[in-house]
């Protein structure tokens, strides 16, 4: 244990450093935005959301070696597409009233095949299970950077609006007969899902992402009865589980994101259990 | 509450929808007023209209001809002033917030940081203890009971002071007890306030009722004097059971009549 400490301190490790303080600065955000997908049920809202965003990756790719458009990086391009997917999804849910789960199911998969699709066409290399699987040598300090803009985004809000929030949240219907400019919230609450899924990407992957955006809330959903300390507590979990997999995967050489999310997996299943036992009263 | 002016609260006129373009019309032709003070129960087969009508009354639906008139206002304007209680079970049961915080939701505006002041916290409370539940205020809402849930959800109706009041399904799921416990509820209220409930139950046809408002399709409102099982037969296009309630257990208040 002693070992490990020492040698994540280790200069050559700042790669190591730097993905254990993006994952300290996503903590709030995981407890926020997690909580909220959590208790509103958008969780494969939010998985479709992450499978377009390697749609977007793909096309940014595609459009910056082909067409020659420097601007378009792979980064832009996942923010986009998950922007884009999980509003169109709103969007469809709030105006056209089709089937929720068809359509994240097919913009789930269309995400994902026009993604894979672009990057064939794209030359040169692309690290392409880097995004499906994370990997935490992509960490920039541009990264850090974005997550400190994104924990602002998100926690100035939450705090501000706290009681519209918790209101929509419980009972859309009755919040818009109060006057409560609900749709709005929604759309925003999207557009905040997608952008805290780009950013925990390059910690484990597209395919994993969903997992850490749900665990931690939904194990602090066993023992807490305020939206407020769910989210308190669901931030407290998700450092637990970013840290204690981050060190543990460096300790026995394993790739970082499963370790994450099976930690996070195992103490949601032990949550389930006692929390049945603590009786919130 | 400013209830004695007779004056309309819910006008109805000419109404038709349908839910997609070129569909059976849900709702054909329905007219019908429900004045200041009254009380009326929007009774019907499954499937026969009661909720569309009700989110057309909400304002969540659009009519595709005629009008709906709460208060004189499209219901999207008269929104505040309508207090409206849902089915409990549409709700998350495991939302992590205690009945206190449920019921100040009442009290929720659109304003720059929409925090609660003292006298939201006052008014809710009143209201929670009119529905007796001042002893759960800090219990967690998916602990509680279905009576007890629809007691914090008419309790939270309250709290935004309504003028009109619409409960919808308020007897469905809960056990005998808390539904009698119900009906003296709905008499408190009586008077105070325009007091509209949708039932599936014919059962819930008390003589507590102005009016019973019989919706299959078409509209057709009977004073729940004149209600008889052959109306009821008429509504639902086959024989049924029309139990009337006589609460001989509850007395009334204010009137002196004895039950």
């Amino acid at each position: 244990m002693f070992d490990i400490i020492h040698k994540i301190f280790a200069p050559e490790l700042a790669f190591l450093r730097n993905a254990i303080l993006l994952g300290i600065l996503a903590g709030p955000i995981l407890g926020v935005i997690g909580s909220m997908v959590v208790t509103r049920r958008i969780s494969s809202l939010a998985g479709a959301s992450a499978h377009t965003a390697l749609g977007g990756v793909g096309i940014a790719l595609f459009l910056q070696r082909v067409c020659g458009i420097a601007w378009c990086s792979g980064e832009l391009g996942a923010v986009a597409g998950a922007v884009a997917a999980a509003l169109l999804v709103g969007l469809v849910n709030i105006y056209a009233k089709e089937r929720e789960d068809t359509v994240i199911a097919v913009v789930w998969a269309l995400g994902m095949a026009v993604g894979l699709l672009f990057l064939d066409y794209t030359p040169g290399y692309v690290d392409w299970q880097g995004y499906l699987f994370g990997n935490i040598l992509l960490i920039s300090p541009q990264s850090i950077k974005m997550t400190i803009l994104l924990d602002a985004l998100v926690l100035v809000p939450a705090f501000i609006f706290y009681n519209s929030v918790l209101a929509t949240t419980f009972d859309p219907v009755f919040s818009r007969l109060r006057g409560l400019p609900v749709n709005l919230i929604y759309l925003l609450l999207l557009v905040l899902t997608a952008l805290t899924i780009v950013l925990l990407i390059n910690i484990v992957g597209i395919i994993l992402v969903i997992a850490l955006l749900t665990l931690p809330a939904a194990s602090a959903g066993c023992f807490t009865k305020h939206l407020w300390s769910m989210m308190l507590c669901a931030t407290l979990l998700s450092w637990i589980f970013v840290i204690g997999g981050l060190v543990a995967s460096f300790g026995f050489n394993l790739p970082s994101g499963p370790v994450i999310v099976v930690i996070a997996g195992v103490v949601y299943l032990l949550s389930l259990c006692t929390g049945k036992f603590i009786k919130k009263n | 509450m400013s209830c004695c002016c007779h004056a309309p609260v819910v006008e109805v006129e000419g109404l038709t929808f349908s839910y997609r373009k070129g569909d059976a019309p849900t709702l054909e032709d329905v007219n019908f007023t429900i004045k200041c003070g009254e009380s009326g129960c929007i009774v019907g087969p499954n499937g026969g209209g009661k909720s569309t009508l009700l989110k057309l009354m909400l304002g969540l639906l659009t009519p595709d001809k005629g009008s709906v008139k709460i208060f004189g206002l499209t219901p999207d304007a008269a929104a505040r002033s309508i207090g409206y209680m849902p089915q409990y079970h549409q709700l998350d049961a495991a939302f992590p917030a205690t009945v206190l915080e449920v019921a100040l939701m009442g009290r929720a505006r659109k304003n720059l940081f929409g925090r609660y002041s003292k006298d939201d916290l006052e008014k809710t409370r009143s209201a929670l203890a009119e529905m007796g539940c001042s002893g759960i205020e800090k219990r967690s809402f998916s602990t509680l009971s279905g009576g007890q849930r629809q007691r914090v959800l008419i309790a939270r109706a309250l709290a935004s002071e309504p003028e009109l009041l619409l409960l919808d399904e308020p007897t469905a799921n809960i056990d005998p007890g808390a539904e009698e416990q119900f009906y003296a509820t709905l008499e408190l209220l009586k008077g105070r306030m325009t007091v509209l409930t949708v039932s599936h139950d014919l059962g819930f046809v008390s003589r507590e009722t102005d009016h019973i408002i019989c919706v299959n399709r078409k509209v057709s409102v009977h004073n729940s004097g004149n209600f008889t099982s052959e109306t009821a037969d008429e509504v639902y296009h086959h024989k049924v059971n029309l139990i009337r309630h006589e609460h001989s257990c509850f007395c009334h208040c204010g009137d002196g009549e004895e039950k």
